[in-house]
């Protein structure tokens, strides 16, 4: 049996008693929401905390507060389960509830957490593997190693963003409230996220992740599709997030086109942006577009899938959110 | 012979949906599997595996780890005798733990037994390995270029492990008389079993001197005669238990290193010793489908019969020999059993490379060469404007026949089960006749019902049952057997209550347990319903006759008007008559003497007289057809398989729902090696497997399966239990070919590998709209020397199953 | 590493818990760094939750925690205080099986019976959501459960039988469903 390693469990039952926690352990100590991507790279070796600061217990952490007028706020720990239920996302938010549907398995998504979705460990078939495993390549720079696989002369890391719901908070711009000892910081969703395998998230270790605040929907449409093998299980090879403002006409005012999983950040699709801008989604357009965006899209060869074949369906997945925005 | 009955019976067990004697204990928990048993004192093992795929073992200093607290023992290659074993006795190429050398990333060094995994775990950390790298074979084309360093001292040359060359006929004269030839280049990719149990073993040595091994494998009897072999101790002192498994598939067959390690950990430190393997650790067991390249020559009239076919196959084995011997046949030699081929020729070649070895994985070696041919003959019906499934009938094999290579087909209803899907699937109204994106397409194939020749050479029973009755009215039912899922126990039961009239729950049934059990080979080759199910008939018609004496002296009827049902033995003139089948137990015992009898089977002398003529006959052979429907985006190639048709000859469903579950099984097992299942390798970083993972290693989800409309045909076989033949095996082959013609029905293109991806599909589609070729597969076929063919004239020819004088030395021992 | 004392020996640092388990109040203690999973089959001996992985990704552990089908290999024993766990053995009440045991048991939907456990009680727990659900619907309630055996169909299958009975109807599964079709 694949077991973790030995680690000391602690259980605040409050955010304050938490970022104390942390404060108290230093470095050795990483907090823990759902379980779902700490754990499994634990007993990989991947991360091994000597401390585990286990937040179940914390409710404040596990309530949605906010009128839908103004926006919403998730607390961190509601598991996936729990906002894909929520009727009220689910009616005003769909691209957040469907991001959160399409993580993994239904037995996944009643442990792991939103906060910790937008905080999942970037992903690389040559670091998601056991310790003996990466011994036998000699480790790579994410991990014990000083050298990236994907790319050797690489002189960074790059694995890849695989959290389904970052492109969407993201094409959304929703807000995430960061919380430590030395005070605390709300930032936009973009802003969490890095363009580097290791350092991906502009968090410090001992900041805790309270809140996600999603705007008010103010006339806002926003869609996401994954691309993966199976229809459960498996992490997005593409995920592309696309949040538009249309005018009465159906011009558009303003839209964000996000690409997860096919770089170590979410990518925005500024040319494809651009090109939309003031017009109306024809097909002509959307073909531009899509056309615009695969450009960003740097697929390689560390998930699932042939990374040529990955950027290819770019495009494809790009002119279909925006079809089905512009509910062509 | 023990056998059917013959002709259409009144049957009141087989042939019946009896819920299996294990199901319950399944559905509650309470079935142990192997990792489910604890011994006080137990110990746990770890193995301490290799990080390089091919090197020296210069030095391996364990004093550290012996130290470390909580470790008990803790062994390397140097500590059990220098004895290799293997599955096959032309292959004993393994040792429990290394020796001298390393052969791939995941081969055992080094094992640590503690009190507890934690502990074990800590203390691999603490042996120190150090290796002198040799340089790393990758592929088959890299065996072929590489003469040096050789993997293994044995084998035909170089990294060439094994050649086969045969001629059954002339093909020279059969491309002669065709209208058409042609050659298809194929490539079926390996693919592993993926049985959730991991693997799981639990070792006790007794204070007397007799070992215990508590194991999830399907080949007990073998493994038993391995463990005696390697750790040099009489068998008799050896006691092996089969617990059931949780998954088989073929990949818990061969004798495996952890088995014996654990073994000679409780010989070492007289405590139980338990291993489970993790996840990964079974991807390094494997012994799964082997990658095949195939070039498949065939000659044909304007009707779509075959005059000739020239197939060629070469089989990446990896690291050890296991079954890639037998693999490397069936790679070829049941190619005549399902469509007429009167002449033949097949070359096979199996290399290692520093890869997980291959082996027998569902359908062992068949399912790549029925993908090349089947895909062969959806290319030749459409050059010919005929109907494929038309065709397929017309040139399907006749029943009670014997093909070039002198494999004896007894009942074979392939015309049955071809017009069953066609009917069933509507496949006139659609075959090229659906939307562009939307396809069909059919495939067929016929599978053995165990093999006639046993792993190692005796003229013992394959199988063997024996019967306790008494006094309580009990029957008990004693099989060498090993449950992996696919019901065999149930089997045992049904049939015996079938004979004596009584309900299968009255039965218990002990299987797979050296100690208390008759001898069975194991689960594999799709024999165990024909062959214990046999053993059991003669066993309970044994035990019949006993009973039927006794009570006929006791109500002075004749024997033979007696009749055994409903738990009564009964005057079938006059059913009033008659006694508790309890009764008729006791007036037996009170007759003989304690009861007991025996039952026991030995398959039938194939015709064929030639060396290497042992591996391919069967008692029986199944049959097959399927139709699939796919959808295919032309803009992603992403496949969706809606539905699949299948029917399957099963001679006699001994339980219809089981039999049409493993139909089912078959069906899934089928469309993931056709769609996504891959055992992929870093050939550039050190050989290691890409992603030996239940999530990076695709396996479908109850999203990605398929309907399945499931038809069985039943032509009872002379040679099966109540006519029964296999169903586990053979249902699986004809599932990808006729998912890679649906795909051209669909898109028009040709992907002649699996697995077949979107990127495949894409390109081919791509291709086609350049107006290039739309196909995507392999088109080279590199050669390597090989002997001179064996010839052996067909029986058409008036040959007597020998080969022709001067025959080639092909098989080096 | 390990931690060693002075004398060599290795320290103790067990959990000592209260848990309810299949309605039942145990006492258990177990080192803290210990999986529902391991609590439950190596400390308890509820060696029905089984496992294929313990990294996630494949289901076979599933067990319900106040009702919810998760994973129990990413589960900490030590977070379970308070919480009420059911494992497949708690599934029957006294002899009588329930009704997905039982139509598992009558269609075959066991075959190795290794996946059943957590197949079974991510069923319980959809049956007790949606008491008669859609095949769409089951299959999406178990798209996280690996089966090599069955290809799901039978497991589909009785999971529809189940919902029929526990709904009142004296269903039987269909023909075709025990002997192909026609």
């Amino acid at each position: 049996m694949l077991r973790l390693p030995k680690f000391r469990y602690l259980q605040p039952d409050s955010i304050g008693a938490a970022i104390r926690m942390m404060a108290d352990n230093g470095p050795d100590a990483m907090f823990v929401a759902g379980g779902t991507d700490l754990y499994p790279n634990m007993k990989r070796r991947q991360q091994t905390p000597k401390v585990v600061i286990g937040l179940a217990q914390i409710n404040d952490l596990r309530t949605t507060k906010g009128q839908l007028k103004d926006g919403v706020v998730l607390g961190a720990n509601l598991t996936l389960s729990e906002v894909t239920d929520d009727s009220r996302i689910r009616h005003a938010y769909p691209a957040v509830a469907r991001a959160a549907e399409l993580i993994s398995t239904p037995l996944l998504r009643n442990m792991g957490s939103i906060g910790g979705n937008l905080l999942l460990d970037t992903r690389c078939n040559y670091y998601d593997q056991n310790y003996e495993w990466r011994k036998a390549i000699h480790f790579c720079m994410k991990k014990d190693g000083d050298i990236c696989w994907v790319a050797p002369s690489s002189p960074r890391c790059w694995a890849v963003q695989s959290s389904d719901c970052a492109p969407v908070m993201v094409a959304i711009g929703a807000k995430v409230k960061l919380v430590s000892s030395s005070g605390e910081r709300m930032i936009p969703a973009a802003e969490l996220y890095n363009d580097d395998g290791i350092r991906h998230l502009n968090k410090r270790p001992d900041e805790l992740l309270t809140e996600i605040h999603l705007p008010a929907v103010n006339g806002w449409r926003a869609t996401y599709w994954k691309l993966r093998r199976r229809g459960s299980f498996d992490f997005p090879v593409l995920g592309v997030a696309v949040s538009l403002k249309l005018s009465k006409d159906k011009t558009v005012e303003d839209s964000k086109i996000i690409l997860g999983g096919v770089g170590s950040y979410p990518i925005e699709a500024a040319t494809a942006e651009k090109i939309i801008a003031g017009k109306k989604l024809t097909e002509e357009i959307i073909r531009e577009a899509a056309q615009a965006a695969y450009q960003p899209a740097k697929p390689l060869d560390n998930t699932d899938f042939a990374m040529t074949w990955r950027k290819e369906m770019a495009r494809y997945y790009v002119a279909g959110t925006l079809r089905e925005l512009a509910k062509l | 012979m023990a056998g059917n009955n013959g002709g259409k019976r009144s049957l009141r067990v087989v042939g019946k949906p009896f819920v299996k004697v294990d199901a319950k204990a399944k559905c509650i928990g309470e079935l142990k599997f192997a990792d489910d048993l604890f011994l006080p004192r137990m110990l746990h093992t770890k193995l301490l595996r290799s990080t390089v795929p091919h090197a020296r073992i210069v030095h391996i200093d364990v004093s550290k780890a012996k130290a470390y607290p909580g470790v008990h023992a803790v062994l390397t290659g140097a500590d059990l005798p220098p004895i290799t074993y293997g599955a096959l006795p032309v292959s004993e190429d393994e040792y429990p733990l290394a020796v001298g050398k390393v052969r791939m990333v995941g081969d055992p060094v080094a094992a640590v037994a503690a009190v507890d995994e934690d502990v074990a775990t800590e203390a691999l950390d603490l042996v120190a390995v150090e290796y002198e790298p040799l340089s790393v074979v990758t592929s088959i084309q890299d065996a072929y270029a590489t003469a040096e360093p050789r993997i293994h001292e044995y084998g035909e040359f170089g990294n060439i492990h094994r050649r086969q060359a045969y001629e059954f006929g002339s093909i020279e004269a059969g491309f002669a008389e065709a209208d058409y030839v042609r050659e298809d280049i194929t490539f079926y990719e390996g693919s592993t079993h993926l049985a959730l149990e991991q693997h799981a073993s639990l070792a006790q040595f007794s204070h007397d001197g007799k070992l215990t091994l508590w194991t999830s494998t399907q080949d007990m009897h073998y493994l038993h005669r391995h463990l005696a072999k390697v750790l040099q101790m009489p068998a008799s002192h050896i006691r092996v238990i089969a617990t059931p498994n949780g998954g088989g598939f073929g990949g818990k067959c061969d004798p495996f290193n952890h088995e014996i390690v654990v073994c000679k950990l409780a010989m070492v430190t007289g405590r139980p010793v338990k291993i489970c393997l993790t996840r990964e650790e079974v991807f390094y067991c494997h012994r799964g489908r082997h990658p095949v390249l195939m070039s498949t020559k065939t000659g044909y009239k304007k009707d779509g019969s075959i005059t000739a076919m020239h197939h060629r196959t070469i089989l990446d084995g990896g690291a050890y020999g296991g079954h890639g011997v037998a693999s490397t046949f069936y790679t070829g030699i049941l190619q005549p059993t399902t469509y007429k081929l009167p002449n033949y020729r097949f070359e096979a070649v199996r290399v290692f490379t520093n890869k997980a070895p291959c082996g027998p994985k569902r359908g062992h070696g068949t399912p790549q060469p029925r993908w090349a041919q089947e895909i062969q003959m959806d290319k030749i019906a459409d050059q010919l404007g005929l109907d494929p499934a038309e065709m397929r009938k017309q040139h399907a094999i006749a029943p009670n026949s014997i093909t070039a290579n002198w494999i004896r087909i007894g009942t074979l209803s392939l015309r049955q089960c071809i017009d069953k899907v066609v009917a069933g699937s509507g496949w006139k109204d659609k075959f090229r006749k659906l939307a562009y994106g939307k396809g069909i397409g059919i495939a067929c194939s016929a599978y053995m019902t165990g093999t006639q020749t046993p792993i190692y050479y005796n003229k013992l029973p394959h199988s063997g049952v024996q019967l306790k009755l008494d006094r309580s009215g009990g029957v008990c039912v004693f099989c060498g057997s090993a449950e992996i899922g696919q019901g065999s126990d149930s089997i045992l039961a049904y049939i015996v209550a079938e004979v004596l009239g009584i309900d299968p729950f009255d039965i218990r049934v002990v299987t797979g347990d050296t100690d208390l059990t008759p001898v069975d080979l194991g689960s594999y080759s799709s024999r165990v319903t024909l062959m214990t199910g046999n053993a059991a008939i003669e066993a309970a018609e044994r035990a019949r006759h006993m009973l039927r004496e006794a009570v006929a002296a006791k109500l002075e009827v004749p024997p033979e008007r007696l009749s055994f049902a409903d738990r009564r033995v009964f005057d079938s003139e006059n059913p009033e008559k008659g006694v508790s089948f309890v009764d008729a137990v006791c007036l037996a015992e009170e007759k003989y003497g304690t009861l007991g009898t025996t039952g026991s089977y030995k398959p039938p002398a194939a015709p064929g007289k030639y060396k290497g003529a042992t591996i391919g006959p069967s008692p029986a052979f199944s049959c097959t057809a399927a139709i699939a429907e796919v959808e295919v985006n032309p803009e992603t190639g992403i496949i969706v398989v809606p539905r699949i048709w299948i029917a399957h000859d099963i001679g006699q469903a001994i339980n219809p729902v089981l039999a049409v579950g493993q139909i089912e099984g078959c069906v899934y097992m089928g469309l993931g090696e056709a769609l996504m299942e891959e055992m992929a390798y870093r050939g550039n970083r050190n050989l290691v497997h890409k992603f030996p993972s239940f999530l990076e290693y695709k396996s479908p989800t109850t999203l990605e399966m398929c309907d399945v409309i499931t038809y069985l045909v039943e032509e009872p076989d002379a040679n099966g239990p109540f006519g029964a033949k296999e169903v586990g095996q053979g249902p699986q082959l004809p599932v990808p070919p006729a998912i890679a013609n649906a795909v051209y029905d669909a898109v028009g293109i040709r992907i002649d590998e699996v697995p077949i991806t979107p990127d495949k599909v894409l390109k081919a589609i791509r291709a086609k709209a350049k107006g290039q070729e739309g196909r995507y597969g392999p088109s080279a076929f590199p050669t390597c020397p090989m002997p001179a063919a064996m010839v052996v004239p067909t029986p058409w020819q008036g040959g007597d199953g020998k080969a022709l004088e001067g025959e080639p030395a092909l098989t080096k021992k | 590493m390990k931690k060693v004392g002075k004398n060599g020996k290795r320290k103790l640092e067990k959990a000592h818990l209260r848990l309810r388990v299949n309605g039942e109040e145990v006492e258990v203690a177990f080192a803290p760094h210990k999986t529902l999973l391991e609590v439950l089959r190596e400390d308890l001996r509820l060696t029905g939750t089984k496992h294929g992985c313990e990294l996630g990704e494949c289901g076979c552990c599933a067990v319900l925690v106040d009702g919810r089908p998760v994973l129990s290999c990413l589960a900490l024993g030590v977070a379970m205080e308070g919480h009420e766990v059911t494992t497949v053995e708690g599934m029957a009440v006294g002899t009588e099986l329930h009704p997905l045991q039982q139509t598992f048991a009558e269609l075959g939907a066991a075959q190795c019976g290794y996946c059943t456990p957590g197949i079974l009680l991510t069923a319980k727990a959809l049956l007790e959501h949606i008491p008669r659900p859609s095949r769409d619907e089951i299959k999406e309630a178990l798209a996280g459960n690996l089966c090599r055996c069955t290809g799901y169909i039978k497991i589909l299958e009785a999971v529809e039988l189940a919902a029929a009975r526990m709904a009142g109807e004296k269903a039987e599964p269909a023909k075709e469903t025990i002997y192909g079709w026609e």
